[in-house]
């Protein structure tokens, strides 16, 4: 399946990833080589095969509904780049 | 000091030959004077490490010391480490100083040993040569115009180079084995699961796994019993206990059956590798092991599979660095898109923006079954296909890696860069054990034997390494780079 330009712009917004128009034309060449390398896989038939998600076959093991963290919360927010009154500090998102 | 094993050291010090302190510093020393030319460290942290060296010699002195007390080793830069930058090898976290330990990282702590500091290693483990680095390219020991493999590629160069006797290392595609093989020391990556990753930056969570790297098999068995282990805070971490790897290092040989995977001996093999690693086999045959061909029918898919399903995780995994609440942050932002937008422009290099791009692509709408769901189909034909090897023989042998270290700047086109990854890949996509032990050279470039077991077999692999380092001298080669002179 090839890919497109506006496949990379597409994939590059939805994953936050400032993308310029140059950087997309870079990066498409690049792409479509490795879609064209896992396209290999669609030659094999796997009708009727499970996907197989975790190696070991494991599911979610779940534990006790118990508080086991403390609050650390300004210990946290030392690696932050912004913070005020223990929030977090973004552009203003709502007028 | 700095060419023995931890074995050696252990010895060492607990006749009081020497004091964890002055071992200590005998390396910090050597790293001061020799890691301008190789660049394995991003971070050493002598001050810390001169303060744990002190505790070990306190301990010891108390009579409480346990076997790794006062053992000196480095961290892969991926592991967390509270107060200590926790790079990841990008400049997305060139600022982020950890505010807590990694699982691994308290228990090597807690049994006494001794971190020196952080190593380099491919931007967030993505790469195959350690060329992928914010940090700038590792040189490998044994020729300075070759890679030392990666991702935990300043971990194997510095256990090469003498610089520190072990390393801890993460192997999601191959990242611990490859450069293992490249530097010509011993990797193990133990079975999904064996191992915590709480505190590992996560790459692709399905896959990555972190083991030791180091001078010899017995070596790796002694990191290992330390580093194993459930643990409450990683629920894919696996809950069985934990024996003892030293017990089967002594296991003999006879009766081993061997199997040759035939399509790890096909086109694009190095014939000095392929030779090296057939003398290794013979060593073992010599031994009393039977040796068999035995067929992976979808080897060739693995590489296909594993760009669908690493990407794709990561691009979920890495979707957390997003200028908020750690790490870079852009000037002045226009609006929160903004932000996120060029927060991870200029955070992450080329070959992450690459992988997060196929992944949010092939995970998107209209393509999520024809790559993931189909990947994923695949990869059970993959871990089916080392299952019924396994009902048939004990271990798999093959090379590590197709060709010994290349050269620095030779694999520019991402998808060559992938396809070195042909012998490693597919045992992490069925999640089972596998080591790689020095075997020979290919010129004055290292080849690794690698070895694999079915799932929880780590003791049986390590002791057939270590039995072949009991017959072959290999693993005890130092390159000329470890000398003081050079």
């Amino acid at each position: 399946m090839a890919i497109e330009h506006a496949d990379v712009l597409r994939a590059a917004h939805l994953a936050r990833l400032g993308l310029d128009e140059g950087d997309a034309t870079h990066y498409l060449d690049d792409l479509g080589r490795i879609l064209e390398m896992v396209d290999q896989l669609q030659s094999l038939d796997t009708e009727g095969v499970t996907p197989m998600a975790h190696p070991l076959d494991a599911t979610q093991r779940l534990r006790a509904d118990e508080v086991t963290e403390t609050d650390q919360r300004d210990h946290f927010q030392q690696c932050a780049p912004a913070v005020e009154n223990g929030l977090y500090l973004v552009p203003r998102v709502v007028e | 000091m700095h060419d023995k094993t931890l074995t050696e050291l252990a010895t060492g010090l607990s006749a009081g030959e020497f004091s964890s302190r002055e071992l200590t510093q005998e390396l910090l020393g050597r790293i001061d004077r020799l890691d301008g030319r190789l660049n394995s460290f991003i971070s050493v942290t002598a001050k810390p490490a001169l303060s744990a060296a002190d505790r070990a010699d306190a301990t010891r002195a108390d009579g409480q010391a346990g076997p790794l007390n006062g053992l000196p080793l480095a961290l892969k830069d991926i592991f967390c480490t509270r107060g200590v930058r926790t790079s990841c090898g990008s400049r997305m976290l060139d600022n982020f100083v950890a505010p807590y330990d990694a699982t691994i990282v308290e228990k090597l702590s807690e049994a006494g040993t001794v971190s020196l500091g952080k190593t380099n290693m491919d931007e967030f483990a993505m790469g195959s040569s350690n060329e992928n680095s914010f940090y700038g390219p590792v040189k490998n020991p044994w020729d300075p115009s070759a890679v030392p493999g990666g991702s935990s590629g300043g971990s194997a160069a510095a256990v090469a180079a003498g610089l520190v006797p072990a390393a801890m290392g993460t192997d999601t595609g191959g990242s611990i084995r490859q450069p293992a093989a490249f530097c010509g020391i011993t990797g193990l990556k133990p079975t999904y699961g064996r191992v915590s990753r709480y505190g590992m930056i996560a790459y692709a969570s399905s896959l990555d796994q972190a083991g030791p790297m180091a001078r010899s098999a017995a070596d790796c068995a002694l990191l290992l019993g330390a580093m194993a282990g459930h643990d409450g805070r990683d629920s894919t971490s696996v809950a069985r206990g934990v024996p003892d790897y030293q017990s089967e290092l002594d296991a003999p040989l006879n009766g081993l059956k061997i199997g040759l995977p035939v399509e790890y001996f096909g086109d694009g093999l190095d014939p000095a590798v392929e030779a090296a690693v057939r003398e290794a086999v013979q060593v073992y045959e010599s031994l009393g092991a039977t040796v068999r061909e035995v067929s992976l029918p979808h080897t060739h898919y693995a590489i296909p599979a594993y760009y669908v399903i690493a990407p794709a995780e990561a691009s979920s995994n890495l979707s957390r660095f997003d200028g908020v609440r750690f790490g870079h942050r852009c000037e002045a932002p226009t609006d929160l898109i903004d932000l996120y937008k060029r927060s991870r422009a200029e955070g992450f290099g080329d070959e992450v923006k690459r992988r997060i791009l196929i992944g949010t692509h092939t995970l998107s709408e209209g393509f999520f079954d024809a790559y993931y769901k189909k990947a994923q189909q695949v990869r059970r034909l993959i871990r089916q296909d080392f299952l019924d090897a396994f009902e048939e023989v004990d271990v798999l042998m093959g090379p590590a890696s197709p060709t010994p270290a290349f050269d620095l700047g030779a694999n520019k086109d991402p998808v060559s860069m992938y396809l070195q990854d042909i012998y490693t890949i597919a045992v992490n996509l069925a999640g089972i054990p596998g080591i790689s032990v020095p075997a020979g050279f290919a010129g004055n470039r290292p080849v690794g034997l690698q070895i694999l077991g079915t799932h929880f077999a780590e003791a049986q692999l390590l002791g057939v390494a270590h039995q072949f380092q009991q017959n072959t001298d290999w693993h005890l080669r130092r390159p000329a780079f470890a000398e003081e002179s050079a």
